[in-house]
């Protein structure tokens, strides 16, 4: 009974979690799979979004504004890349790793030190418990909802507009987008500086929701988002619109939180889960392999 | 219409396999010419029509389209006043992507692109209209994914998007040599059709030598990176494939037996 409710207690923080970091897996989306660019800057962006969001809390910013902030800095991240990648011709992942490097340095510099905590200090979620009286997690798990309820809609509309369109089709097939006038290496960028711009303000949430910026939150991000794109897909399926496809990434992040949360509470270590993360992706990416293998024989 | 001037252009410059692929090249297409272009493998043919098109940037000389001087513009911005269609099928359209969002794509492919919605309500019945003319039964099927259509249909959906919007040159590079006998004649009619309508200036390379002398107003052959054989009006129509083959012959000094071009 006990361990009942501790693993409810444990799912409940989970999924409050997994729907703030769902705002960095719908980043993602934009690269790995609109893009088809695995972009590694994330986890770097990431730790960038809390690490300005976390400063300018400290210096007394309101901190809905710091978001806005935040949002920038990680859209800067993700031009640098692109810039790397598609002016410097910088294969995709170098220049995602180059960015990753740099900006932790940057994220040190932006706080003066490898972390800085949020206690006492009023941050979205505190100003609404002051409100409301409801736990850190409900409040939480509510913004974590607004927020990836309106980013959907404006990612559903954006991704219908004409340039849109040409950010899609870049991802698709790049020859076809020149020979039709666009600038595949704007349209790159483009896709660059808006997940970038969604990864550090999940970063910022998390941020304000934990009660701390840390240089080393945003390790392994990467690898985070793309184990919840592929829960989410595997669990909703490829149907219906993108609009679908959008919020079935988002539960799929809310997912990933609930088996970690569920192994840790049957004993798994917590520094053992990026081993975990790592064999679920590196799994769940051969499938089409093995798949293939199996109907060879 | 376009104008090329002493274009060169070397591959690997300066390595063991340093290939001059363009000498000197010069070509002059006047408005509405319909040329058809012939040579063997690596004559230089594709070259011609990437350093046209901005895929390669020439090492010297000019590339000069409706009087203006477009030698050093990215691909991306001369593509608005061209219209492509490539060998394999695969790459002139986008295939995760539906039939009229190609389509879209290409209607915009001398516009600026914006926040508007992707797709109008009027663009749809225009694309409907135009899918009919092909009489490929795509009209019906707007929301399909491209990946679903065979190479036939693709190329012939090319085609409409390459001259959606109205092209100051249309290069056809090899566009019906992945596709079966029967089908790459429909794709060839097609093509003739859009052209003569909308009185296209055409390059249109190809290894089939009938077809270059069927088609268009004017023939060349290249080899070796020039133009070895030029000829237009009644001299062309009057063309036999053997014609052709004297000239490859006395031309390269080798026999075209070999070569793909014989192939016809
Ligand atoms: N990007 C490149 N890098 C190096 N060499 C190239 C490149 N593109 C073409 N070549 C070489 O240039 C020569 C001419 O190629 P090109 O594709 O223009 O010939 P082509 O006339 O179109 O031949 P085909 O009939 O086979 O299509 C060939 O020897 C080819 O190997
Ligand atoms: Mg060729």
């Amino acid at each position: 009974m006990d361990n009942l409710s501790g693993i409810i207690m444990a799912l409940q923080g989970a999924v409050s979690q997994g729907v703030l970091w769902g705002i960095m897996t719908l980043g993602l989306y934009i690269t790995y799979k609109v893009l088809d660019y695995a972009d590694l800057t994330v986890d770097g962006s990431f730790a960038l979004g809390g690490a300005v969001s976390a400063i300018l809390i400290v210096k007394g910013m309101n901190p809905y504004l710091t978001l806005i902030f935040s949002i920038v800095a990680g859209m800067m991240a993700g031009v640098v890349t692109g810039f790397l990648n598609t002016k410097l011709k910088i294969p995709a992942i170098l220049a995602g790793i180059l960015s990753m490097i740099a900006l932790y340095s940057i994220n040190i510099r932006i706080m003066g030190k490898p972390n800085v905590a949020l206690l006492g200090e009023a941050t979205v979620v505190t100003q609404i418990m002051n409100l409301t009286g409801l736990s850190n997690s409900v409040i939480s798990l509510l913004l974590g909802i607004l927020f990836a309820a309106v980013i959907t809609g404006i990612m559903y509309w954006y991704f219908g507009t004409e340039i849109g369109c040409a950010i899609r089709a870049t991802g698709n097939n790049e020859y076809m987008v020149r020979a039709l006038g666009a600038s595949t290496d704007q349209m790159k960028i483009l896709g660059l500086l808006i997940s970038n711009g969604l990864v550090a303000l999940s970063g910022a949430l998390v941020a304000q929701s934990q009660g701390y910026a840390d240089v080393g939150m945003g390790t392994g991000t990467l690898v985070i988002g793309l184990a919840s794109i592929i829960i989410g897909e595997v669990i909703f399926g490829k149907r219906f619109n993108f609009a679908y496809k959008l919020l079935s990434v988002v539960l799929g992040s809310a997912i990933y939180r609930m088996i970690i949360a569920i192994v840790l509470q049957m004993g798994l270590k917590s520094s053992d889960l990026k081993l975990l993360t790592a064999v679920i992706v590196a799994m769940a990416l051969s499938i089409p392999v093995v798949k293939k293998k199996i109907a060879v024989r | 219409m376009l104008k090329l001037f002493n274009i060169n252009k070397t591959f690997n410059a300066g390595t063991i396999n340093e290939k001059k692929v363009l000498v000197n090249f010069d070509l002059h297409l006047h408005p509405e010419d319909f040329v058809t272009v012939i040579g063997g493998n690596g004559a230089g043919k594709s070259t011609m029509l990437n350093i046209i098109a901005g895929v390669h940037i020439s090492d010297s000389g000019q590339v000069i389209l409706d009087g203006q001087d477009i030698t050093k513009d990215p691909e991306y911005v001369r593509a608005k006043n061209l219209g492509r269609v490539f060998q394999d099928p695969m790459m002139g359209t986008a295939a995760d992507m539906g039939i009229e969002e190609n389509l879209a794509m290409a209607y915009r492919r001398n516009k600026k692109r914006g926040l508007s919605w992707g797709i109008s309500h009027e663009e749809r019945v225009l694309y409907h209209e135009k899918l009919k003319i092909l009489d490929l039964g795509l009209e019906n099927r707007l929301k399909s994914k491209v990946g679903l259509l065979s190479g036939g249909q693709r190329q012939a959906l090319t085609l409409l998007m390459a001259t959606l919007q109205k092209p100051k040159l249309l290069l056809l590079d090899e566009h019906t040599a992945a596709l079966d006998p029967k089908t790459a004649r429909r794709v060839l009619q097609i093509t003739e059709e859009i052209v003569t309508e909308n009185k296209l200036t055409t390059l249109m390379v190809t290894h089939n030598m009938k077809d270059a002398i069927r088609y268009g107003n004017r023939l060349i052959m290249m080899n070796e990176g020039r133009i070895i054989y030029d000829v237009a009006g009644e001299e062309k129509r009057s063309l036999r494939v053997e014609d052709l083959l004297k000239k490859f012959e006395s031309a390269s000094g080798e026999a075209a037996a070999n070569d793909r071009m014989i192939l016809a």
